[in-house]
């Protein structure tokens, strides 16, 4: 029989009380409400609001641009993320902390100033408009508000972990013959991908709810630019709190699925990256194998 | 720091003071642009009232998008009074038992103590010849409004141009319908709210018209320049109208009956007139109307209850899931 764990700082019991309560007030409940108000309604009707020309439009755009713009983030997330951790140069401060700027400004601000930047008369708008690029009132907005506005998750999951990858093991993997792309493909990015998902899921789920900024920019438009959460509003402004909360829990489900699946693929790779070797040893190894 | 403290001290003990000086406080839950209107108000009736009665009130302002606001109070917010600018905002309120059902009839015109009218922006000079409402389904006119179906100024332009077009030879409701999809076609978007559509059309530059309350025009004025714009009167408009009504539940639990019920009746009076047509809204006062003609130019209006048998019907076959509006975007 394995002996009771000693731990330097006692209060499991405690702590996870405390975590218990804390999640149930703060989450579970609100949820668990919301849920069981949609269980007024039954399945079928439930699913007539969710498949409606117009509920499955927003679905399309809202999921869509979301997924969009935690691509582009994860992506330039990555750049950007390397750049604040790897090298140093003026200013470096100064961006640093402009990349939580969106988290601090308002949505509605952001909304309405990405809106006059890229309407057809804007700083932005009056060069793009002429090539045949409209942002603002297309859903290309959205995805403008959206990328903007979860710029930070990605750059702030990423920084810690980059840190802790020591250049030596770059070092080590060039030494032993790697070329930089298998340096970076074979040795870096791995120990990054696990992080890399947390900051896509995380810029994913606050797209999908995301309001604020999207409804400046977006135009609106019936099946071509209303997000979900508009049509929410518009069921609210009918006094339709049932038919809203219908709408907002299959969302719900859909981004608890997609999360959980995102999570699901972290914890696989991480574990996979964890079990296999160590990142020395990989180092090595991508050199040798490739040589 | 220090200044910033003393401010914040001299505030706080200004907090203190009114809530320890005022016998009586009442909550005005109300639209979101009605600010200007109730913050001269305001005073006018705490003077009026400290005069008949003795009484120091103090009145607290909530202000938000309407529908939101009437949310609020039927989640139990405690308003005394509601100030709002659409009738099924307080229908719904009358709907939950917090509002008298018979709340249009408590006070005079429909419970309305001003008006407004929806009228049309267009860029200086007019440049597309913007007259009424069919040259607003031309093709190639842009049109910037709200949200129809979510905000309660796109609402009134859409039952405007579907009264227009109902008194139009031959017109029908199938007629209507037709017209406002060509209409709606010109819109490139559908703005946010009535703030957000002002903006667009003004400092983005979008589309050669902005429909809008009347009341709304002389903030752009004031905000863009009188010479940037002008204002263009359609052949037939909605009178928009913007009721009120005592929160029954609230003032019985709050014994503030006498005092909300005062504070909306005062609307009516002469002062409480006059600060509304200040605030560019259209008194009832017939003389108070004349007086301020330069401001409300004559213009043949209809009311929601004359065409549409009031605004709750008007909401169920417009603006509901599967209304008009709706149809209009499923036909394509």
């Amino acid at each position: 029989m394995p002996a009771k764990s000693h731990r330097v700082l006692p209060g499991f019991g405690l702590a996870l009380g405390y975590t218990l309560v804390y999640l149930s007030l703060l989450i579970l409940l609100p949820l668990g409400g919301m849920i069981l108000k949609t269980a007024e309604l039954g399945f079928g009707q439930i699913m007539d609001i969710a498949l409606g020309e117009r509920s499955l439009a927003a679905f399309r755009v809202t999921f869509g641009a979301s997924l969009l713009a935690a691509m582009i983030n994860a992506f330039f997330g990555l750049i950007v993320a390397w750049i604040l951790v790897r090298y140093s140069f003026p200013g470096k401060r100064f961006i640093d902390a402009l990349v939580d700027l969106p988290f601090a400004l308002p949505t509605a601000v952001a909304g309405i100033t990405l809106a006059t930047l890229y309407a057809g008369n804007g700083w932005l708008g009056r060069w793009i408009e002429p090539l045949g690029f409209k942002v603002a009132y297309t859903p290309w907005g959205i995805v403008v508000a959206l990328t903007f506005v979860t710029l930070p998750f990605v750059v702030r999951t990423l920084q810690p972990v980059i840190e802790d990858i020591e250049t030596e093991v770059e070092e080590a993997a060039a030494s032993l013959g790697a070329s930089r792309w298998q340096t970076f493909a074979r040795v870096v990015f791995p120990a990054l991908f696990p992080a890399l998902l947390t900051g896509f899921a995380l810029a994913f789920a606050r797209a999908i709810g995301e309001f604020g900024s999207v409804i400046f920019i977006a135009g609106n438009i019936p099946l071509v630019s209303e997000i979900l959460p508009l049509l929410i509003i518009s069921k609210l402004e009918q006094y339709d709190v049932l038919g809203a909360t219908a709408l907002a829990t299959v969302m719900l489900a859909i981004s608890f699925v997609l999360l959980l699946s995102i999570n699901l693929l972290q914890w696989w790779t991480a574990n996979r990256h964890r079990n296999r070797e160590p990142l020395e040893a990989a180092a090595g190894k991508a050199a040798a194998g490739l040589q | 720091m220090k200044s910033l403290s003393r401010s914040l001290s001299t505030f706080l003990l200004g907090m203190l003071a009114t809530v320890a000086l005022a016998d009586v406080t009442l909550l005005n839950t109300s639209y979101d642009v009605a600010r200007d209107v109730y913050k001269d108000y305001n005073p006018l009736f705490q003077k009026y009232w400290k005069a008949k009665t003795g009484e120091t009130i103090e009145i607290k302002q909530s202000h938000g998008g309407s529908s939101k606001q009437v949310r609020a109070v039927a989640d139990g917010l405690e308003a005394d009074v509601v100030t709002m600018n659409q009738a099924n905002d307080i229908e719904f309120l009358a709907d939950k038992g917090l509002v008298a059902k018979d709340w249009a009839k408590k006070f005079p015109n429909s419970a309305s103590p001003y008006t407004s009218a929806m009228v049309f922006i267009v860029r200086k000079g007019n440049p597309k010849g913007i007259k009424d409402w069919n040259d607003l389904a031309a093709p190639g006119t842009q049109i910037i409004i709200p949200h129809p179906k979510n905000t309660g100024n796109g609402r009134n332009t859409y039952l405007s141009a579907w009264a227009w077009a109902l008194k139009q030879p031959g017109g029908n409701d199938q007629m209507a319908q037709e017209f406002l999809g060509k209409l709606l076609k010109n819109a490139p978007l559908f703005a946010a709210g009535g703030r957000d559509a002002t903006t667009t059309f003004m400092q983005r530059r979008m589309g050669d018209v902005l429909i809008t309350f009347e009341s709304e025009a002389e903030m752009i004025a004031k905000e863009f320049g009188k010479g940037e714009f002008e204002v263009v009167y359609p052949s037939l408009t909605m009178q928009t109208e913007f009721p009120v009504a005592v929160v029954e539940k609230v003032v019985d639990k709050k014994g503030t009956r006498t005092q909300a019920q005062a504070y909306l009746e005062y609307l009516w009076s002469k002062e409480g007139q006059e600060n509304a047509a200040q605030n560019y809204l259209r008194p009832r006062d017939a003389e108070l109307l004349k007086k301020y003609s330069a401001s409300f130019p004559a213009v043949k209006t209809f009311t929601v209850d004359e065409v549409f048998g009031g605004a709750s019907k008007a909401f169920a076959t417009h603006f509901k899931d599967g209304g008009t509006f709706d149809q209009i975007y499923a036909q394509k």
